[in-house]
């Protein structure tokens, strides 16, 4: 007798609104990757995890987002997310928004949604253990370890795992991978000079590993990296790690043009 | 007396460090240096992790009951033959020193390294009465010469370059030849060590801070990597100890193991290089030592933060990790936070000492990016207790107006989807648009404090929510 097919786990997308706004195609990456590894992907109607609020002292308002968002993604089984800013916001900080209120309604919930939120390459090698990934890239690559993810999740050998399935890819470590870039959430435009010294610095230990091409988890480092690059006219690419890992590591990096 | 406070001038003081050349050269040594450091004594030692959570509860455990200790040290301390003085405010803490001082008609006074000094403002009140304090500490005495505070807590002229101590030796030490070899760190090192030897010689007082202070002994533990504490408190007639309440802890076997994350976290040593152990005055057995031993508890604001959010600050035993791995730290300096205590602990302690209204920059000036946390030894969750504070001002309405602004449009906007997303797809219009092809934008307006340190990337014209609708519904035709 055959065993029966297991339901594959049905996951929720969250986009963050970096990426909604700013660079779609790791939305459409991540969403690749995760079928690839047999999940259905669902993007559900959504905004911003709370991030900014939370870290801007407004807990009222990081509440109610919270909120929001634990009502739209209590249907899936996961909830992935690219980005181990907003994933460590949704994982560890939703917990603690209700813990301190004593929130016996939302508590509970806040602590079942905590349970299914991943990273997304946390996820796929933590949780769906995928040793097989569908991507070519003839070249060198850096990575960058975007803090939050590093801190509060533990992502730092995944993307590097699901890296060296890419044929070809080589990894080239930068001096203090951990270091942060300098972005910050709101900390890059209310402090722009320490933040511009922050990621000038960030620049320079790209550049010095030879790399034509920094990958990391995080838009929001992602942005910061891209735009002192080519601010600064450096030939260096920036892209999303899932774009990578999803076959998309020739198409115009972080502030290139497009071709479309 | 006041302490000069600079906090409200944060960023003003951080831009005038990002345009300080020699600052800038020396902080940027420091970072590779300390770092490193750091984690090769951590990776020599397999149960680094487990003796940090074990120097955390100690802490913790102390801090429960700090009543009973710091009692229980008092004792001790009188039964060795010393005194005790409970100062409940910097200005207290200045006149017990003070009075003891002129009771001994002292002239000069020695000083090893203690922050509490800088916190209280000694010097200056010392100075303003007729006594001369003399710092020991190597770093301590060029910032001295220099009329400035320490920069860092472990190394408090960090800031400085090498030339610029050469500088300040020439011009301080004009009774020298003016020919002299001052080429290299050992040689000025050797230098002040000559000119101090007299002054520790002439010392009537001499005043050191305390690491810790066991309770089960009434000792004060003083490290040193110049050996200039044992000489600043054996020579004079008199030990002074000023030293914050939170130091205590219950027994020599804790200060011990509080001692070995010290020296590993700060510089990646095994220990410091002196570790010296008070109790009480010189015995009559004795060789040496000095005739009277006062210890100055010193309370300013701290048993406020017992039983609030703010309480494990209390277990800071001042390392200065979190300062080394601190971005932010490393770009400005610690003269940017503009008062005694720099880097991410300052940030959170800083604003229980003087004020959130006067160091309300200080919480704010971090990316959050929780290197701080992880490398404290006593687990201190910094930035939490940064957010701690940002939620004060926002509370208290003392958030900038802009931020406020910008807060408010956010949290009705991300609260209201079906106002967000069609906002958002246009925004992303607008700004592809701006971007004229060229995939990012070099100016744009409501951003300038990004665009004036980097460009921004363009996005691509669509949201990801809006593509991923068509997307889905391009496949069930497909599919069909
Ligand atoms: S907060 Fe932690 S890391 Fe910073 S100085 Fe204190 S003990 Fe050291």
């Amino acid at each position: 007798m055959s065993s029966e097919t297991p339901t594959p786990p049905r996951v929720g997308l969250f986009v963050t609104c970096l990426v909604d706004l700013m660079r779609p195609k790791v939305g459409f990456a991540a969403a690749k990757l995760l079928e690839d590894a047999g999940c259905t992907v669902e993007v559900p109607p959504q905004t911003c995890c709370g991030q900014p609020a939370f870290n801007s002292g407004d807990r009222a308002t990081a509440r109610g987002l919270a909120k929001q968002a634990i009502e739209t993604f209590e249907p899936y089984d996961y909830v992935v997310v690219p980005s181990g800013s907003c994933a460590g916001m949704m994982k560890t900080h939703y917990v603690e928004l209700f813990d301190h209120q004593h929130d016996h309604a939302w508590l509970p919930r806040a602590k079942a949604f905590s349970d299914k939120v991943f990273e997304l390459t946390s996820f796929l090698v933590d949780v769906l253990k995928v040793e097989r990934i569908r991507a070519i890239y003839d070249g060198t690559v850096t990575y960058h370890d975007g803090c939050s993810g590093l801190r509060e999740l533990g992502v730092k050998q995944q993307p590097r795992r699901l890296l060296g399935h890419v044929i070809g890819l080589t990894v080239a470590e930068m001096a203090d991978a951990e270091a942060c870039c300098g972005f910050g959430g709101t900390f890059c435009v209310k402090y722009p000079e320490i933040s511009g010294a922050i990621v000038e610095r960030k620049v320079a230990a790209i550049a010095a590993t030879g790399a034509p091409q920094v990958l990391s988890g995080d838009l929001g480092c992602l942005l910061n990296i891209a735009g002192r690059i080519t601010r600064d006219g450096k030939p260096i690419q920036a892209r999303h790690v899932a774009e990578m890992l999803a076959g998309m590591g020739h198409e115009p990096g972080i502030g290139e043009p497009d071709r479309s | 007396m006041a302490v000069r406070i600079t906090s409200p001038a944060f960023k003003a003081n951080a831009k005038r460090a990002l345009a300080d050349k020699p600052l800038q050269a020396s902080m940027r040594n420091f970072e590779a240096n300390f770092i490193g450091r750091r984690k090769a004594a951590a990776e020599r030692l397999p149960e680094f992790d487990a003796l940090r959570e074990a120097a955390r509860d100690i802490k913790t455990h102390t801090l429960t009951y700090l009543d009973l200790y710091l009692r229980a040290f008092e004792d001790k301390v009188v039964k060795a033959g010393g005194h005790v003085h409970w100062a409940a405010t910097a200005e207290d803490a200045r006149t017990i020193v003070l009075d003891i001082c002129q009771k001994l008609g002292a002239k000069t006074a020695t000083k090893g390294k203690s922050m509490i000094s800088e916190e209280i403002g000694l010097n200056e009140h010392l100075e303003a009465n007729g006594i001369a304090p003399v710092e020991t500490d190597l770093g301590e005495y060029i910032i001295q010469l220099r009329g400035e505070m320490p920069s860092h807590i472990i190394a408090p002229a960090v800031h400085l370059t090498r030339s610029q101590v050469e500088a300040d030796f020439r011009r301080a030490h004009s009774h020298l030849p003016g020919d002299r070899n001052l080429d290299e760190a050992a040689t000025m090192l050797a230098e002040a060590r000559g000119i101090l030897r007299e002054r520790f010689l002439a010392a009537d007082v001499g005043i050191t801070g305390a690491n810790f202070l066991i309770a089960e002994t009434g000792t004060s533990v003083i490290v040193t990597n110049e050996g200039n504490g044992d000489l600043t408190q054996t020579l004079p007639k008199a030990h002074i100890v000023l030293a914050s309440i939170e130091k205590v802890v219950p027994t020599l076997e804790d200060a011990t193991t509080l001692l070995r994350v010290l020296a590993r976290s700060a510089t990646g040593q095994e220990q410091a290089v002196y570790t010296t152990f008070s109790t009480g005055p010189r015995r009559a057995s004795d060789p040496d030592g000095p005739e009277e031993y006062h210890v100055v508890l010193l309370d300013n604001g701290r048993t406020a933060l017992l039983g609030t959010p703010l309480q494990p600050v209390l277990r800071c035993i001042r390392c200065g990790a979190c300062y080394n791995h601190c971005p932010v730290y490393q770009r400005i300096g610690g003269h940017a936070y503009g008062w005694v205590y720099g880097g991410p602990v300052g940030s959170v302690l800083t604003p229980t000492l003087i004020g959130i209204d006067q160091a309300g920059h200080l919480p704010n000036a971090s990316t959050f990016c929780g290197r701080c946390e992880e490398v404290c030894p006593v687990h201190i969750p910094l930035p939490a207790m940064m957010r701690y504070w940002r939620e004060q001002q926002f509370n208290q309405n003392l958030t900038p107006k802009v931020e406020r602004h910008g807060l408010s449009v956010f949290a009705f906007l991300a609260q209201r989807g079906w106002l967000y997303r069609p906002l958002g797809r246009l925004a992303a219009a607008t700004m592809r648009f701006l971007a004229f092809g060229r995939g990012r934008l070099g100016w744009l307006p409501f951003a300038g404090g990004w665009t004036s340190q980097r460009d921004l990337p363009a996005p691509a014209g669509s949201t990801f929510q809006a593509a991923w609708k068509k997307h889905v519904k391009a496949r069930r035709r497909a599919a069909r």
